[in-house]
């Protein structure tokens, strides 16, 4: 049997992390809980994303002494997607601190972190 | 109950999406043709070692700007939620007292500790910055570890105080440095964010890459000083209590 290779490993985690993240988001009553199934949820997209660029054999985009830039196109993995994950890492960053702050904020008003506490927006 | 049973079905819905998705999956024997271009002209266009890096910073510099304004709205969000509300006499008397309490004070060994790599965790952010030209980092990263030292320090002295002052100053300073680079680019070189507006250098070496590692130095401040604002916001929040 062939081993499996590291991308689809890493496509594989990504994925279930994201259906971890959306069971968590969808499921918890509890704030912080949610929050943390946002984090799942951005993690395996970012995994998702890493796992498409890679090349089969591929190494770091670097060019150096081992990956002369004359090889660089037939040796590198693919660095658009790692810029965009890069990018996309420091947004749900953001997200996630203001997603804390809030709960924060309700928190402070509440003395609750339970989502079915919070009614005025619900139908 | 209904409400589970829809939960899990959308579940199994988009994981049989997946599963579609991953098993229809073959990885990719060569590059796109837009990987391809970056990594076939990239370097000798920009002069960076690091081609994510040359991405990130100069083909898709705009994007990059776009992504330190949201982090910049998002910390300014934090500090907005989160701003305390000054009561009469905070500071002193009874308020201030019951913050006294709230801190216990670290051990000696993580205050120690913190002392001894402090500025250690600062250069190594500093140094990452500065490199993330040649080897993986780059701004974001380095001003993430600068925050990481903001941490500990709020960790083992929770009575420091981080001028809020120093954070907004070096913070709007790095940012409209940011583009002023990015400006600089349309007048010298080929468009904005260009980092061709002084020589390339000897490539690999750290003076090299054009306005690359300038961006990513004023990028690590302002992510660095950002963070540490938003960990400060959190940290004074539970004073309150």
């Amino acid at each position: 049997m062939t081993s499996l290779p590291i991308s689809v490993i890493v496509l594989c985690s990504g994925l279930g992390l994201i259906l971890i993240g959306l069971w968590g988001m969808l499921t918890q009553r509890n704030l912080i809980r949610m929050i943390i199934g946002f984090s799942l949820l951005d993690t395996g997209i970012h995994m998702t994303m890493v796992s498409i660029g890679y090349v089969t054999g591929g190494t770091a985009p670097i060019i150096d002494a081992a990956v002369p830039a004359a090889e660089a196109a037939s040796r590198v993995v693919d660095p658009l997607p790692s810029a965009l994950v890069l990018t996309a890492i420091v947004i749900g960053l953001g997200v996630t601190a203001v997603m804390l702050a809030f709960a924060v904020r309700i928190h402070q008003e509440k003395k609750t972190l339970n989502i079915d506490e919070c009614t005025e927006s619900k139908w | 109950m209904i409400k589970r049973i829809f939960i899990a079905l959308v579940l199994v819905m988009i994981a049989v999406m997946f599963l579609e998705l991953a098993t229809s999956y073959r990885e990719n024997t060569s590059l796109s043709p837009l990987g391809r271009y970056y990594a076939d002209t990239g370097p000798a266009e920009l002069g960076a070692a690091n081609l994510v890096t040359s991405v990130v910073v100069t083909y898709r510099g705009l994007d990059t700007l776009g992504e330190v304004t949201v982090l910049f709205i998002s910390a300014a969000g934090v500090g907005l939620m989160l701003r305390r509300e000054r009561k009469k006499g905070s500071g002193n008397g009874e308020n201030g007292d019951a913050r006294m309490r709230v801190h216990k004070p670290a051990s000696e060994i993580v205050e120690t500790a913190t002392e001894l790599l402090l500025p250690m965790v600062i250069l190594f952010g500093i140094y990452v910055f500065l490199n993330g030209h040649l080897s993986p980092g780059g701004g974001f990263q380095g001003g993430a570890i600068i925050a990481s030292g903001t941490m500990f320090l709020l960790l083992a002295l929770p009575e420091s105080h981080i001028s809020r002052l120093l954070i907004s100053i070096m913070e709007s300073l790095s940012g409209f440095s940011y583009v002023v680079v990015g400006v600089l680019g349309v007048i010298l070189a080929g468009g904005f964010l260009d980092n061709r507006i002084m020589g390339l250098g000897t490539f690999g070496s750290l003076f090299s890459a054009g306005a690359i590692p300038i961006i990513y130095v004023f990028v690590g401040i302002k992510v660095g000083f950002e963070l540490s604002a938003v960990l400060d916001r959190f940290r004074e929040d539970t004073d309150l209590k």
